[in-house]
Protein backbone atom coordinates (compact mmCIF):
# COMPACT_ATOMS: atom_id res chain seq x y z
CA UNK A 1 0.00 0.00 0.00
CA UNK A 2 2.54 2.10 0.85
CA UNK A 3 3.77 2.62 -2.63
CA UNK A 4 0.50 1.81 -4.79
CA UNK A 5 0.79 5.26 -6.25
CA UNK A 6 4.58 4.53 -7.98
CA UNK A 7 3.80 1.27 -9.09
CA UNK A 8 0.10 2.54 -10.51
CA UNK A 9 2.41 5.20 -12.35
CA UNK A 10 4.64 2.31 -13.68
CA UNK A 11 1.73 0.69 -14.52
CA UNK A 12 0.68 3.18 -16.55
CA UNK A 13 4.29 4.16 -18.44
CA UNK A 14 4.14 0.65 -19.37
CA UNK A 15 0.61 1.18 -20.90
CA UNK A 16 2.14 4.07 -23.04
CA UNK A 17 4.46 1.35 -24.89
CA UNK A 18 1.39 0.49 -26.85
CA UNK A 19 1.25 4.05 -28.57
CA UNK A 20 4.11 3.74 -30.95
CA UNK A 21 2.94 4.48 -34.38
CA UNK A 22 6.01 5.01 -36.10
CA UNK A 23 7.18 2.49 -38.38
CA UNK A 24 10.74 2.00 -39.32
CA UNK A 25 9.50 0.66 -43.21
CA UNK A 26 12.52 2.58 -45.22
CA UNK A 27 10.22 4.94 -47.53
CA UNK A 28 10.08 4.44 -51.63
CA UNK A 29 11.82 7.22 -53.45
CA UNK A 30 13.10 7.21 -56.98
CA UNK A 31 16.85 6.31 -55.22
CA UNK A 32 17.13 3.70 -58.36
CA UNK A 33 16.88 6.16 -61.04
CA UNK A 34 19.63 8.09 -58.78
CA UNK A 35 22.00 5.59 -58.58
CA UNK A 36 21.57 4.33 -62.64
CA UNK A 37 22.41 8.16 -63.10
CA UNK A 38 18.79 8.28 -64.98
CA UNK A 39 17.72 11.34 -62.84
CA UNK A 40 19.78 13.28 -64.92
CA UNK A 41 18.12 11.95 -68.21
CA UNK A 42 14.95 13.59 -66.08
CA UNK A 43 16.17 16.82 -65.33
CA UNK A 44 17.75 17.05 -68.87
CA UNK A 45 14.29 16.70 -70.44
CA UNK A 46 12.96 19.04 -68.15
CA UNK A 47 15.75 21.54 -69.50
CA UNK A 48 15.22 21.05 -72.94
CA UNK A 49 11.42 21.39 -72.42
CA UNK A 50 12.34 24.78 -70.49
CA UNK A 51 14.41 25.94 -72.78
CA UNK A 52 12.01 25.79 -75.84
CA UNK A 53 9.50 27.74 -73.66
CA UNK A 54 12.08 30.23 -72.77
CA UNK A 55 12.80 30.89 -76.61
CA UNK A 56 9.42 31.34 -77.92
CA UNK A 57 9.01 33.63 -74.93
CA UNK A 58 12.19 35.78 -75.95
CA UNK A 59 11.08 35.83 -79.75
CA UNK A 60 7.50 36.87 -78.84
CA UNK A 61 9.56 39.43 -76.45
CA UNK A 62 11.79 40.78 -79.34
CA UNK A 63 9.09 41.07 -82.09
CA UNK A 64 7.21 43.38 -79.73
CA UNK A 65 10.23 45.13 -79.05
CA UNK A 66 10.46 45.79 -83.32
CA UNK A 67 7.18 46.85 -83.76
CA UNK A 68 6.73 48.88 -80.78
CA UNK A 69 10.16 50.62 -82.21
CA UNK A 70 7.96 50.79 -86.00
CA UNK A 71 5.41 52.61 -84.04
CA UNK A 72 7.14 55.32 -82.10
CA UNK A 73 9.05 56.16 -85.35
CA UNK A 74 5.56 56.54 -87.24
CA UNK B 1 16.01 52.26 -83.21
CA UNK B 2 17.20 50.91 -79.58
CA UNK B 3 18.59 47.71 -79.84
CA UNK B 4 16.81 44.78 -78.21
CA UNK B 5 18.16 44.08 -74.47
CA UNK B 6 16.71 41.92 -72.42
CA UNK B 7 15.93 43.25 -69.07
CA UNK B 8 17.81 42.48 -65.85
CA UNK B 9 14.51 40.94 -64.22
CA UNK B 10 13.52 38.62 -67.21
CA UNK B 11 17.56 37.35 -67.13
CA UNK B 12 16.75 36.96 -63.46
CA UNK B 13 13.36 34.94 -64.42
CA UNK B 14 15.53 32.75 -66.25
CA UNK B 15 17.66 31.92 -63.80
CA UNK B 16 15.14 31.29 -60.92
CA UNK B 17 12.93 29.08 -63.73
CA UNK B 18 16.34 27.09 -64.10
CA UNK B 19 17.01 26.93 -60.41
CA UNK B 20 13.68 25.26 -59.77
CA UNK B 21 13.17 22.98 -62.45
CA UNK B 22 17.14 21.73 -62.09
CA UNK B 23 17.04 22.06 -58.10
CA UNK B 24 13.45 20.57 -57.86
CA UNK B 25 14.66 17.53 -59.49
CA UNK B 26 18.19 17.34 -58.04
CA UNK B 27 18.42 18.47 -54.52
CA UNK B 28 17.09 16.21 -51.68
CA UNK B 29 13.50 15.93 -50.14
CA UNK B 30 12.00 14.93 -46.83
CA UNK B 31 11.21 10.94 -47.55
CA UNK B 32 7.58 10.53 -46.63
CA UNK B 33 5.39 7.81 -46.78
CA UNK B 34 2.20 7.89 -49.50
CA UNK B 35 4.07 10.63 -51.08
CA UNK B 36 7.49 9.44 -52.35
CA UNK B 37 8.98 11.52 -54.48
CA UNK B 38 5.92 13.11 -55.52
CA UNK B 39 6.05 16.17 -52.78
CA UNK B 40 8.60 17.85 -55.42
CA UNK B 41 5.25 18.79 -56.91
CA UNK B 42 5.15 21.12 -54.25
CA UNK B 43 7.62 23.24 -55.96
CA UNK B 44 5.57 23.80 -59.10
CA UNK B 45 1.74 23.19 -57.75
CA UNK B 46 1.99 25.86 -54.74
CA UNK B 47 3.36 28.99 -56.55
CA UNK B 48 1.25 28.57 -59.62
CA UNK B 49 -1.33 29.78 -56.73
CA UNK B 50 0.93 32.14 -56.35
CA UNK B 51 1.25 33.58 -59.18
CA UNK B 52 -1.95 33.58 -59.70
CA UNK B 53 -3.02 35.57 -56.93
CA UNK B 54 -0.95 38.09 -57.57
CA UNK B 55 -2.30 38.62 -60.85
CA UNK B 56 -6.12 38.53 -59.57
CA UNK B 57 -5.09 41.10 -56.99
CA UNK B 58 -3.16 43.25 -59.76
CA UNK B 59 -6.32 42.89 -62.04
CA UNK B 60 -8.81 44.24 -59.30
CA UNK B 61 -6.55 47.11 -58.00
CA UNK B 62 -6.47 47.66 -61.90
CA UNK B 63 -10.30 47.94 -62.31
CA UNK B 64 -11.29 49.97 -59.01
CA UNK B 65 -8.82 52.02 -61.48
CA UNK B 66 -10.25 52.53 -64.00
CA UNK B 67 -13.51 53.22 -62.75
CA UNK B 68 -11.68 56.27 -61.22
CA UNK B 69 -10.12 56.99 -64.26
CA UNK B 70 -11.95 55.72 -67.31
CA UNK B 71 -8.37 55.36 -69.05
CA UNK B 72 -8.41 52.54 -71.18
CA UNK B 73 -5.25 51.45 -70.29
CA UNK B 74 -5.94 50.97 -66.85
CA UNK B 75 -8.60 47.96 -68.33
CA UNK B 76 -5.86 46.74 -70.71
CA UNK B 77 -3.84 45.75 -67.16
CA UNK B 78 -6.92 44.14 -65.74
CA UNK B 79 -8.00 42.39 -68.52
CA UNK B 80 -4.43 40.74 -69.36
CA UNK B 81 -3.71 40.04 -65.49
CA UNK B 82 -6.94 38.16 -65.47
CA UNK B 83 -6.30 36.24 -68.62
CA UNK B 84 -2.28 35.77 -66.71
CA UNK B 85 -4.43 34.71 -63.23
CA UNK B 86 -6.78 32.47 -64.86
CA UNK B 87 -4.10 30.21 -66.56
CA UNK B 88 -2.05 29.94 -63.98
CA UNK B 89 -5.14 28.90 -62.31
CA UNK B 90 -5.87 26.20 -64.48
CA UNK B 91 -2.75 24.90 -64.38
CA UNK B 92 -2.47 24.90 -60.58
CA UNK B 93 -5.90 22.67 -61.10
CA UNK B 94 -4.07 20.44 -63.56
CA UNK B 95 -1.19 20.05 -61.61
CA UNK B 96 -3.27 19.42 -57.77
CA UNK B 97 -4.93 16.92 -59.94
CA UNK B 98 -2.25 15.33 -61.10
CA UNK B 99 -0.67 15.00 -57.50
CA UNK B 100 -4.36 14.41 -56.26
CA UNK B 101 -4.36 10.94 -58.65
CA UNK B 102 -0.39 10.18 -57.55
CA UNK B 103 -1.30 10.33 -53.70
CA UNK B 104 -5.08 9.68 -52.72
CA UNK B 105 -5.96 7.53 -55.82
CA UNK B 106 -8.69 10.09 -57.42
CA UNK B 107 -8.09 12.85 -59.53
CA UNK B 108 -10.52 15.00 -57.75
CA UNK B 109 -12.64 14.58 -54.45
CA UNK B 110 -15.18 16.45 -53.04
CA UNK B 111 -13.26 18.75 -50.97
CA UNK B 112 -13.83 22.28 -49.84
CA UNK B 113 -10.64 23.78 -51.15
CA UNK B 114 -10.89 22.18 -54.35
CA UNK B 115 -14.52 22.63 -55.16
CA UNK B 116 -14.19 26.64 -53.95
CA UNK B 117 -11.14 26.82 -56.40
CA UNK B 118 -13.01 25.53 -59.30
CA UNK B 119 -16.21 27.45 -58.23
CA UNK B 120 -13.58 30.56 -58.10
CA UNK B 121 -12.17 30.33 -61.24
CA UNK B 122 -15.60 29.33 -63.06
CA UNK B 123 -16.39 33.11 -61.72
CA UNK B 124 -13.42 34.30 -63.17
CA UNK B 125 -14.09 32.50 -66.90
CA UNK B 126 -17.84 34.34 -66.85
CA UNK B 127 -15.86 37.61 -66.55
CA UNK B 128 -14.34 36.39 -70.08
CA UNK B 129 -17.91 35.50 -71.18
CA UNK B 130 -19.32 38.98 -69.94
CA UNK B 131 -16.47 40.51 -71.77
CA UNK B 132 -17.18 38.80 -75.04
CA UNK B 133 -20.79 40.12 -74.63
CA UNK B 134 -20.60 43.21 -74.46
CA UNK B 135 -19.85 45.72 -77.66
CA UNK B 136 -18.96 48.91 -76.81
CA UNK B 137 -15.63 49.31 -75.17
CA UNK B 138 -16.58 51.52 -72.54
CA UNK B 139 -19.37 49.84 -71.18
CA UNK B 140 -17.65 46.74 -71.40
CA UNK B 141 -14.45 48.11 -69.44
CA UNK B 142 -17.19 49.51 -67.21
CA UNK B 143 -19.34 46.87 -66.42
CA UNK B 144 -15.99 44.07 -66.20
CA UNK B 145 -14.25 46.13 -63.95
CA UNK B 146 -17.14 46.07 -61.63
CA UNK B 147 -17.38 42.57 -62.06
CA UNK B 148 -14.38 41.78 -61.42
CA UNK B 149 -14.43 43.52 -57.78
CA UNK B 150 -17.13 41.05 -57.55
CA UNK B 151 -15.10 38.52 -58.41
CA UNK B 152 -11.96 38.94 -56.45
CA UNK B 153 -14.22 39.88 -53.58
CA UNK B 154 -16.07 35.91 -53.12
CA UNK B 155 -12.77 34.57 -54.55
CA UNK B 156 -10.99 35.12 -50.72
CA UNK B 157 -13.43 33.58 -48.76
CA UNK B 158 -13.94 30.49 -50.92
CA UNK B 159 -10.62 29.61 -51.04
CA UNK B 160 -8.65 31.04 -48.38
CA UNK B 161 -11.35 31.39 -45.09
CA UNK B 162 -14.43 28.54 -46.13
CA UNK B 163 -11.20 25.54 -46.17
CA UNK B 164 -9.28 26.31 -43.31
CA UNK B 165 -12.37 26.02 -41.25
CA UNK B 166 -12.55 22.43 -42.35
CA UNK B 167 -10.71 19.35 -41.83
CA UNK B 168 -9.62 18.40 -44.98
CA UNK B 169 -6.53 15.76 -46.67
CA UNK B 170 -5.44 18.74 -48.21
CA UNK B 171 -2.95 20.79 -46.52
CA UNK B 172 -4.18 24.07 -45.31
CA UNK B 173 -7.15 23.21 -43.41
CA UNK B 174 -8.66 22.47 -39.88
CA UNK B 175 -7.58 26.23 -38.69
CA UNK B 176 -3.84 25.84 -40.05
CA UNK B 177 -2.22 27.47 -43.13
CA UNK B 178 0.33 25.35 -43.48
CA UNK B 179 2.53 28.41 -44.31
CA UNK B 180 4.34 28.89 -41.02
CA UNK B 181 8.12 29.08 -40.89
CA UNK B 182 8.61 25.57 -39.27
CA UNK B 183 5.80 24.13 -41.87
CA UNK B 184 8.47 23.62 -44.47
CA UNK B 185 10.90 20.96 -44.17
CA UNK B 186 14.38 22.68 -44.26
CA UNK B 187 15.83 21.16 -47.26
CA UNK B 188 12.64 22.10 -49.26
CA UNK B 189 12.88 25.84 -48.28
CA UNK B 190 15.61 26.13 -50.45
CA UNK B 191 13.89 26.05 -53.42
CA UNK B 192 10.25 26.62 -52.82
CA UNK B 193 11.01 30.49 -51.82
CA UNK B 194 12.70 30.71 -55.28
CA UNK B 195 9.86 28.82 -57.20
CA UNK B 196 7.23 31.15 -55.91
CA UNK B 197 9.23 34.19 -56.67
CA UNK B 198 10.60 32.15 -60.36
CA UNK B 199 7.34 31.73 -61.14
CA UNK B 200 5.45 34.63 -60.19
CA UNK B 201 7.50 36.56 -61.94
CA UNK B 202 7.34 34.46 -65.14
CA UNK B 203 3.18 35.61 -64.87
CA UNK B 204 4.51 38.78 -64.91
CA UNK B 205 6.24 38.62 -68.09
CA UNK B 206 3.30 36.77 -69.51
CA UNK B 207 1.69 39.89 -68.58
CA UNK B 208 3.63 42.42 -70.21
CA UNK B 209 3.93 40.62 -73.06
CA UNK B 210 -0.02 40.23 -73.39
CA UNK B 211 -0.12 44.24 -72.03
CA UNK B 212 2.12 45.01 -75.11
CA UNK B 213 0.69 43.31 -77.21
CA UNK B 214 -2.91 44.72 -76.57
CA UNK B 215 -1.44 48.25 -76.86
CA UNK B 216 0.24 47.83 -80.30
CA UNK B 217 -3.35 46.28 -81.41
CA UNK B 218 -5.02 49.08 -79.84
CA UNK B 219 -2.94 51.34 -81.61
CA UNK B 220 -3.04 49.60 -85.18
CA UNK B 221 -6.84 49.89 -85.61
CA UNK B 222 -6.40 53.39 -84.55
CA UNK B 223 -4.32 54.26 -87.63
Amino acid sequence: MKYSIALITIILLACSLQAFAQDNTPVEMADTLRRDGKIYTVVAGLVVILTGFVVFLIRVDRKLHKMEEEAKQN
Amino acid sequence: MTRYRLAWWKVLTLILLYYTAIGGFLLPVPRLHILNESIRLNYFHVPMWFSMMFQFAYSVWYSIRYLRSSAIEDDDHAFVATQVGFLFGVLGLITGSLWANATWGTFWTTDPKLNNTAIGLMIYAAYFVLRGGLQDETQRARLSAVYNIFAFSIFIPLIYILPRMTDSLHPGSGDNPTFRLFDTAHNMKLVIYTSIIAFIMTGWWFKTILFRLRTLTRLHHEI
